[in-house]
């Protein structure tokens, strides 16, 4: 506990005296926007002492960041659903010459959607069941065409291809894609039990998916040392200004 | 008389270098002689499909170039279209026909088409070559209209149609055979194991739900689990956490959380404070989580539902902790992560199988197996395809099209 007390301590004065030689010396400007600097890389470096072990400035990071995001939710519902959606289109028309008529078309999704905040009242919870059926119901609607489209029709259609069209490197590859998508789909079969023929297609499946996954994991793993690299870029760049 | 028979020969020699130059330079442009514009089938009545042959003057760097207009007698002055002449040509015309769909939304503004429907538009089709310009003869015009049926997609509703009843079918039978068979899921055996280990610790369990609403089958089938690990974790008399994002799921949570407590004769051991709304945005609920993992070191995780970049931060704080996880998800894109850092993972529809197999419930069941004769017929079609397909034979490739 010792050893973490005095390496926080000394953590804060490097980055105390850092930030005060930054703006002693007009690397960073006394206003907001030095300000501002300051607190994100302090919020960063907090978030980033999580690498080393739980500690109180991830805890008052992590609270912020939730509360932020809290109030930040609040705020997009307010300015973009109730006031361009339920009060500008209907309750300041109905009180005020606005010299639109209020649209009363609006009354039903708003209905709606309070009977979704019903389930927090026992008596009345039922209610949330209607707009949960209209959600879902739609949801369907809209999804289960597409769904058919984009996962079933448009994957076959490449399936479809001839096994042999005179080049042996394509039928091979033609072959293959046949093997992958009949072994995986044969893996994902849960009437039967995976023994003998059925249980042979299916690890070879097994073994496509892996070979798909290893790829999208090396792919996602690129993308997100980029975003590392984006926040080592704002400390050495943005605040310390040892790289241009 | 000399310096004048110099002047005419040197007159006709720049007039002949001359006429030689603007040959070379100005091509001569011939425009398509038949341009069609006509209301597009199968949409939604707001574009308009132009087709015109191909001209014989055509090359890369001569473009088509097509202006509209409300109105024929005035200007044309509303660029819709310019291409390259040798690009967009006609599916199944051998390259002799153009085809361009124009989305006059985009043109003309939504609102104004909608309160003109049935209003008529007119095009005029300009080849273009550098400053050299020559006008198609025909003002092409037509009206756009609106179908109620995408025939385009028949065979899209019919799949869904014999889907649908294949599984209300199948649904019925399930209800009157319960015992339909399911194999059994190897990471379904884990959460007992799971579970125990939590219980001979000491430690809390804790069930994380992914990021999607009540609206997600991932997050249905999720809480059917929870309700399964609820019950169990009620009968060892563990502890167990439900972090969730999305209040609607909360609620449910608690509820189904509060039933298997019950089932299991320990409504007394319900806390509802276990079940919480750990945050309401993607990463601020990683960093919520990740706290509470490294605080109070759960010897079980499980991550239920669908996930998406906090995945793998999750699973990763989880695996540094030493907890045993299990996750389950149909987001393909966020597995690999899952079987990297997870002792079992079920993939895809094995989510929904094991709600099934753990619930037993005849709709579910159903669903499960109804799916399976659905893969079963699709297997079909694709080997029994591929093969007519390779002796040309494109039949069953033809009822797939994607439309």
């Amino acid at each position: 506990m010792n050893r973490d007390v005095s390496i926080t301590t000394w953590i804060l004065i490097a980055f105390g005296i850092v930030n005060i030689y930054f703006l002693t010396t007009g690397k960073l400007s006394f206003g907001l926007e030095g300000l501002g600097l300051i607190t994100a890389v302090a919020l960063t470096l907090a978030i980033y002492s999580f690498l080393y072990k739980d500690n109180p400035a991830f805890k008052i990071v992590e609270n912020l960041f939730v509360g932020v995001a809290m109030g930040y939710w609040i705020i997009i519902t307010w300015f973009n659903i109730l006031k361009p959606d339920v009060l500008e289109p209907l309750i300041v028309p109905l009180f005020k010459d606005t010299g639109k008529s209020p649209q009363y078309i609006v009354i039903i999704p708003t209905i709606l959607g309070i009977f979704m905040l019903l389930r927090f009242s026992t008596k009345l919870s039922w209610l949330s069941r209607w707009s949960f059926a209209f959600v879902v119901g739609l949801g369907s609607g809209i999804t289960i065409p597409n769904f058919v489209h984009a996962f079933i029709l448009k994957q076959m259609e490449p399936t479809f291809a001839p096994l042999y069209t005179g080049d042996i490197l394509g039928s091979i590859n033609t072959f293959l894609i046949l093997l992958g998508v009949v072994s995986v789909l044969i893996y994902f079969f849960f009437s039967v039990e995976h023994k003998g023929v059925v249980g042979g297609v299916s690890v070879i499946g097994v073994w496509f998916l892996m070979v798909a996954f290893g790829a999208s994991f090396g792919f996602t793993v690129m993308a997100r040392m980029s975003l590392l690299i984006g926040r080592v870029q704002f400390l050495l760049r943005d605040w310390l200004g040892i790289i241009q | 008389m000399h310096k004048l028979f110099s002047t005419i020969i040197l007159t006709i020699l720049i007039l002949l270098y001359t006429s030689v130059i603007f040959a070379v330079e100005r091509k001569t442009l011939i425009p398509p002689s038949d341009f069609q514009a006509f209301d597009t089938p199968n949409d939604n009545g707001k574009s308009i499909s132009l087709r015109w042959p191909v001209s014989p003057s055509e090359s890369a760097d001569i473009e088509y170039v097509v202006y509209a207009s409300r109105y024929k007698s005035v200007p044309f002055d509303t660029e819709v279209l310019r291409i390259s002449s040798t690009t967009m040509y006609e599916e199944n015309s051998d390259s002799n026909f153009h085809y361009a769909e124009i989305n006059l939304e985009k043109f003309f503004g939504e609102k104004d088409i909608d309160k003109e429907k049935n209003k008529n538009y007119f095009f005029k089709l300009v080849l273009m070559s550098g400053k050299n310009t020559v006008v198609a003869e025909t003002i092409a015009s037509a009206s756009p209209k609106g179908n109620w049926f995408n025939w385009l997609k028949l065979n899209n509703f019919i799949i869904m149609i014999l889907f649908c009843g294949l599984v209300l079918y199948l649904i019925e039978h399930a209800k009157k055979n319960p015992n339909l068979y399911l194999r059994k899921i190897s990471g379904l055996d884990a959460i007992e194991e799971a579970l125990g280990r939590a219980t001979e610790m000491g430690k809390p369990a804790l069930f994380v739900h992914g990021l999607n609403g009540m609206g997600s089958i991932s997050t249905i089938a999720a809480v059917n689990i929870l309700g399964r690990i609820a019950k169990r974790v009620a009968e060892y008399d563990t502890e167990l956490k439900v972090a969730n994002i999305d209040p609607i799921v909360l609620l449910v949570s608690q509820e189904v959380v509060k039933e298997s407590y019950l089932e299991a004769g320990r409504p007394d051991a319900y806390v509802e404070d276990n079940i919480f709304l750990a945050a309401s945005e993607q990463f601020p609920y990683v960093a919520a989580v990740s706290g509470i993992m490294m605080r109070e070191r759960p010897a079980a995780n499980f991550y239920m539902g669908y996930f998406y970049a906090e995945s793998l931060i999750l699973a990763e704080t989880g695996a540094n902790t030493g907890a045993i996880q299990i996750a389950a998800t149909d987001s393909y894109t966020q597995l690999p992560f899952f079987i990297t850092t997870c002792d079992y993972t079920l993939m895809g529809e094995e989510l929904y199988a094991a709600s099934a197999y753990l619930s037993r419930e005849p709709l579910l069941l159903g669903s499960l197996r109804a799916q399976d004769v659905g893969k079963g017929i699709l297997i079909a079609a694709l080997v029994i395809g591929t093969i007519l397909t390779t002796f040309g034979i494109g039949f069953i490739s033809y009822i797939f099209m994607a439309g």
